[in-house]
């Protein structure tokens, strides 16, 4: 679509409203022009000279180019531009990994309130008593959740919560004078941020192979794990949407070589209210309030990923905190918590996340939490049911699926040409995001697919209504599969030549 | 069918070595330029560095994949094909020729001969395509 | 059941298809001993309405204060059409947009930020953001030692001006990859631009404009004295005041080399400390040390225009362990309020609020400084924060000041020991000449 800066250019643009406006000229004067003519916009209501004093080196010399429009052609562009995205509000999106569940707005409304979006993340402890009782309760509930006895809000996305419990993992073995511990375990299909977390946290990364029925080969941990072994990240269940069935013995492996157990929130909504990571064995864990606690993704964030620990990694967790004494609430600083990995993010975290997620805890209560478990469970073991009756071919056929299960398109694409990268272009013509494609790696043509629970039967029974279709026309005309899409705003797009060109900014004339 | 030449020798981890008056000749073959896809990016070692045989001394990337170039042999980096900074296409155009990377003058020049020959490179690229 | 759909004739007719008697069968692979559904400390479920009034309570607790606060979060207005934008289910219910035919506008929205940020910095490059200015803080100094390790080894020089928080985020986030972080020592609230000497080699020289104190720093001679020390310069940015001030990409005779900062001026309301946004630009020869997403303009089959995520090979889903980062969720939704934030206002109307917020912030310290015992703690130039000396501890006074409806800003004991009377004032353009006279008369009272 056009860009804004296209907009702007033709001509059409008079500049958007703002407080004195009605002095500025219509196309963006340089800016000593501005303050030259005393349009300071001052809430004042004093004409003054907003730069006097600075020294001229430190001022700007051109404005920079912006695009100048008016506040209609704003609303149009955007509103325009947001009817390209594909939506969880507009269409089925079953992402394996990142539940995408509905968003509910109540939660929303809550974290809108004025008196939390007005609020400056420096007020004293004294008038933020609602606010940090808030944060209070979300840790009380995320710890029980979980198994934990300590829970920290700040990490702002589950790669940073990742990051807060591997530091913190270090900062265990430090504290000791066990420094030979060098390296992370994690396993061969793990999520890329665990490798790169590891690493982030000045850790050499081994990968631990899964045996064929899905399970880490508890051979190959035995063989890798050693005087060297700082902990193993892993999830459960696990990236293939296994439930990890020996997570009991491979916890005691670890513990014995002296090592700590990591677990990856990313697929918590399986378990809600079913299992808890902590009687699992895991000494420390984030969350994706994105994924569990339904705050919306945001075209790729917001996140929050609150970290959390047992008894042994309870003095090394982020800050700021918060507690409780007295009856009165106060943020836990250093001070508190000498042994603090310390502070991760400018202020306390994402707190409107925060405030989502605890909206969402609230709604849905113990039962409701129980029930996003069993639900989730059940959509997609329906779906990977009737999908194989339909005749695709489910990754691991003897296995229970937990809230997301994998297939695997090799068949179809030995067969028809026709890869599982088609399909998934395809499906966005019949109106449905595609699942995780290529992920995890070791399963060739991997469709990894989570349904959620806040989807309707009729909902999973359109997609195998629209996966049966791609696969009868990949039989009958598999080039139609692979020039797909056709009903979206582009078809498929020279990725190559995005990357060898890196066309990143808009610039005056032909962007093309 | 991807080419190997005969007169090349391989390393496990696709590249291709080529002596050339004593000075080693250092690429990744047909079969890996294949299985990355259209090569967008390759960051070479420095002239003068000196590289350990097996250990890394480049990357390539195509869209979806990046791949570690390790060098096959110990020595000092005399030469880098600067080409593929505008053209990193050359790589799947010509992977034994314009293609190449970067060249090593050897610190021992019998390191070559442990390298796999051509077919039984080719053997391998057989069996990781099952 | 709240947002579960599903009838009991549904959830039956789906055990059926998938063969099992009943819903705990399902969950038959998960061992016996590891089953747990106590949830005791969670409450029983609230309607919509009910958790609303509970929520609304806690939010009532507090507020409404009159802000003077700044120190990273700034009581800016907003134009109501940007968040009635940005909060469409469409940018706020999509995922990431690795799906690119499906993700066209907010591919368009990180395309159009990247233009709008790479402009405001004048760095050729922006990505798509990164968590929040103090962990993109973090993430630039990476950057900077990844590219320079080699040539000037592994510490960085941070100014002591620079953010408290942020120097101790950076040091939390670096250190483990055994990046060593020094302070360059200030004077009088600032660089002491005379007294820079001759360091051992550094990767990195990171420098806040204007900084933590609201003092602007003579950047080019900063910038100048790292280049010609083979260090790359950080400049860590407000972007709502490089509307009038010079843009890092012009500090000094080459420019900086990674521009970095916090986008909260930029239409993000203060909302407790978060979700913010960080945003990272720097050179076009850095851009593959840069973490985080970055979309590209390309052409589709039929040679159309469109957007896509590129150089996705340096991310943690293509490159695992040797990765720029191990981001993945960044701060997207904010990122699209910025940059309707920015084309609303363009660069007059960003220039307007700079100014405007300069001018409320001088007439405010004027005002304050003339309440006996009250004294600028440092010497101009100020942009639009200042630290004041009180005749009494910060701390107490700011307390005092709550009870008058006023947060009159940061106390700095906390931070800078020698600073336990000194308070961190910021007047921002909504603040009118009647909100600083309410100020002043309430400091007054509680200094009598």
């Amino acid at each position: 679509m056009t860009t804004i800066f296209d907009i702007a250019r033709t001509g059409r643009g008079a500049r958007a409203q703002y407080p004195g406006e009605q002095t500025a000229p219509a196309q963006a004067p340089a800016t000593r022009q501005v303050h030259a003519a005393g349009r300071d916009g001052s809430g004042t209501g004093e004409p003054g000279d907003g730069l006097a004093g600075l020294p001229e080196a430190l001022i700007r010399e051109a404005p920079p180019n912006l695009p100048e429009v008016s506040e209609l052609q704003v609303v149009r562009h955007y509103t325009n531009l947001s009817a390209l995205n594909f939506s969880i509000d507009g269409h089925f999106y079953p992402l394996g990994s990142c539940t995408m569940k509905y968003n509910p707005r109540g939660a929303h409304r809550a974290a809108s309130l004025a008196g939390f979006q007005d609020r400056h993340p420096l007020t004293p402890d004294s008038a933020s008593q609602g606010f940090l009782g808030c944060l209070y309760e979300l840790q009380e509930i995320l710890k029980d959740i979980t198994g934990m006895q300590g829970m920290s809000l700040t990490p702002m996305a589950g790669a940073q919560g990742e990051f807060a419990g591997v530091a913190m993992i270090r900062a265990y073995h430090d504290a000791r004078n066990d420094t030979e511990r060098t390296e992370i375990l994690v396993p061969g299909a793990a999520h890329g941020t665990n490798p790169a977390t590891a690493v982030m946290c000045g850790y050499r990364v081994r990968e631990v192979a899964l045996d064929s029925s899905g399970d880490m080969d508890v051979e190959a941990l035995k063989a890798a794990v050693g005087p060297h072994t700082a902990g193993l990240m892993m999830t459960n269940p696990s990236t293939c949407g296994l439930f990890e069935r020996k997570i009991g013995e491979i916890a005691r492996i670890v513990h014995d070589a002296g090592g700590l157990l990591y677990y990856d929130g990313a697929n918590l909504n399986a378990i809600l209210g079913k299992a808890k990571p902590g009687d699992m064995g895991f000494d420390v864990l984030h969350l994706n309030l994105h994924k569990t606690f339904a705050t919306p993704h945001g075209s790729g964030g917001p996140g929050a990923g609150p970290v959390g620990a047992n008894e042994r990694l309870l003095p090394y967790l982020p800050v700021p905190m918060v507690g409780l004494e007295d009856g009165r609430y106060r943020w836990l600083t250093r001070d508190d918590l000498p042994g603090s990995i310390g502070r991760l993010s400018g202020f306390a975290g994402n707190a409107g996340i925060l405030l989502r997620a605890l909206a969402y805890s609230l709604m849905l209560g113990r039962e409701g939490m129980r029930r996003v478990g069993s639900f989730s469970t059940l959509n997609a073991n329906y779906l990977a049911a009737r999908l194989r009756r339909a005749g695709f071919d489910l990754a691991y056929p003897d296995r229970r699926a937990t809230h997301e299960f994998a297939l695997t398109l090799s068949r179809q694409a030995k067969a028809c040409g026709v890869s599982a990268m088609d399909f998934a272009k395809r499906l966005l013509d019949h109106g449905v995001h595609a699942p995780t494609t290529y992920f995890p790696l070791l399963i060739p043509e991997c469709f990894l697919i989570e349904p959620t629970e806040t989807e309707s039967k009729d909902e999973l029974d359109r997609f195998v209504d629209a996966m049966t279709a791609i696969g009868k026309e990949a039989e009958q005309d598999p080039d139609r599969v692979r020039g797909a899409p056709y009903s979206l705003p582009v078809r498929r797009l020279d990725e190559v030549k995005a990357a060898r060109e890196l066309h990143l900014t808009w610039k005056p004339g032909p962007n093309d | 069918m991807s080419e190997t030449p005969n007169e090349l020798r391989y390393a496990e981890t696709h590249e291709w070595a080529r002596e050339e008056d004593g000075i080693v000749a250092v690429g990744i073959t047909d079969h890996a330029q294949d299985a990355l896809g259209d090569v967008v990016y390759v960051e070479l070692p420095e002239p003068g560095q000196w590289v350990a045989a097996r250990e890394e001394a480049g990357v390539v990337e195509s869209v979806k994949a990046a791949s570690d170039i390790y060098a096959p042999v110990t020595g000092t980096v005399v030469a880098v094909n600067e080409q593929l900074e505008d053209a990193p296409e050359l790589v799947n155009q010509d992977p034994y020729g314009d293609g190449w990377f970067f060249r090593i003058e050897p610190d021992d020049a019998a390191e070559l001969g442990e390298l796999l020959d051509a077919d039984t490179y080719a053997e391998t690229c057989a069996a990781e395509d099952e | 059941m709240p947002f579960i759909p599903h009838t009991p004739e549904e959830a039956g007719a789906m055990l059926r298809e998938i063969g099992v008697a009943d819903m705990e069968a399902l969950f038959d692979e998960i061992p016996t001993e590891l089953r747990s559904d106590a949830l005791e400390r969670v409450p029983p479920g609230m309607s919509e309405m009910a958790m609303l009034r509970w929520m609304a309570e806690r939010a009532g607790n507090g507020s409404g204060l009159l802000c003077f606060a700044g120190a990273g979060s700034y009581d800016h207005h907003i134009p109501a059409a940007v968040w009635d934008l940005a909060q469409r289910g469409e940018f706020m219910t999509a995922y990431t947009p690795y799906q690119a035919e499906a993700s066209q506008g907010t591919l368009q929205v990180i395309f159009e930020y990247q233009s709008m940020m790479s402009e405001l910095t004048a760095m050729e490059v922006s990505n798509a953001s990164v968590y929040d200015g103090a962990s993109g803080l973090g993430e630039a100094v990476l950057m900077a030692v990844r590219a320079n390790r080699r040539a000037r080894g592994g510490t960085v020089l941070l100014a002591e001006s620079v953010h408290p928080h942020y120097r101790e985020v950076v040091a939390n986030i670096v250190g483990n990859q055994g990046v060593k972080t020094r302070t360059l020592p200030m004077r009088s609230g600032a660089v002491d631009v005379a007294a820079l000497g001759e360091p051992n080699p550094v990767a990195a020289v990171v420098v806040q404009q204007p900084n933590f104190f609201g003092l602007l720093e003579q950047v080019d001679a900063i910038t100048d004295w790292a280049h010609e020390r083979g260090a790359l310069v950080i400049a860590l940015v407000n972007p709502m005041a490089l509307a009038v001030l010079k843009p890092p990409g012009r500090w000094g005779s080459q420019g900086a080399d990674i521009a970095c900062g916090d986008g909260q001026p930029l239409g993000v309301p203060m909302a407790s400390g978060g979700p913010s946004f960080g945003f990272l630009c720097c050179r076009r020869a850095l851009v593959r040390q840069m973490p985080g997403r970055l979309a590209g303009r390309t052409l589709d089959l039929d040679g159309k225009a469109g957007y896509t995520l590129t150089l996705q090979a340096r991310e943690q889903h293509i490159r695992r362990g040797k990765a720029t980062s191990n981001i993945c969720t960044n701060q997207g939704l904010l990122v699209t309020a910025a940059t309707i934030h920015m084309a609303l206002l363009g660069a007059a109307g960003l220039a307007q609020v700079a100014l405007g917020c300069r001018n409320n912030t001088r007439n405010l310290v004027e005002r304050l400084t003339r309440i006996r015992g009250v004294e600028t703690r440092f010497d101009e130039p100020f942009f639009h924060e200042c630290a004041v000396d009180l005749p009494k501890p910060a701390q107490t006074v700011l307390e005092a000041l709550i009870e008058h409806g006023v947060l009159g800003g940061v106390a700095l004991g906390g931070y800078f020991p020698d600073m336990a009377n000194t308070l961190l004032v910021c007047a921002t353009e909504k603040r009118t000449g009647a909100d600083i006279e309410t100020y002043a008369r309430a400091l007054e009272g509680v200094l009598a």
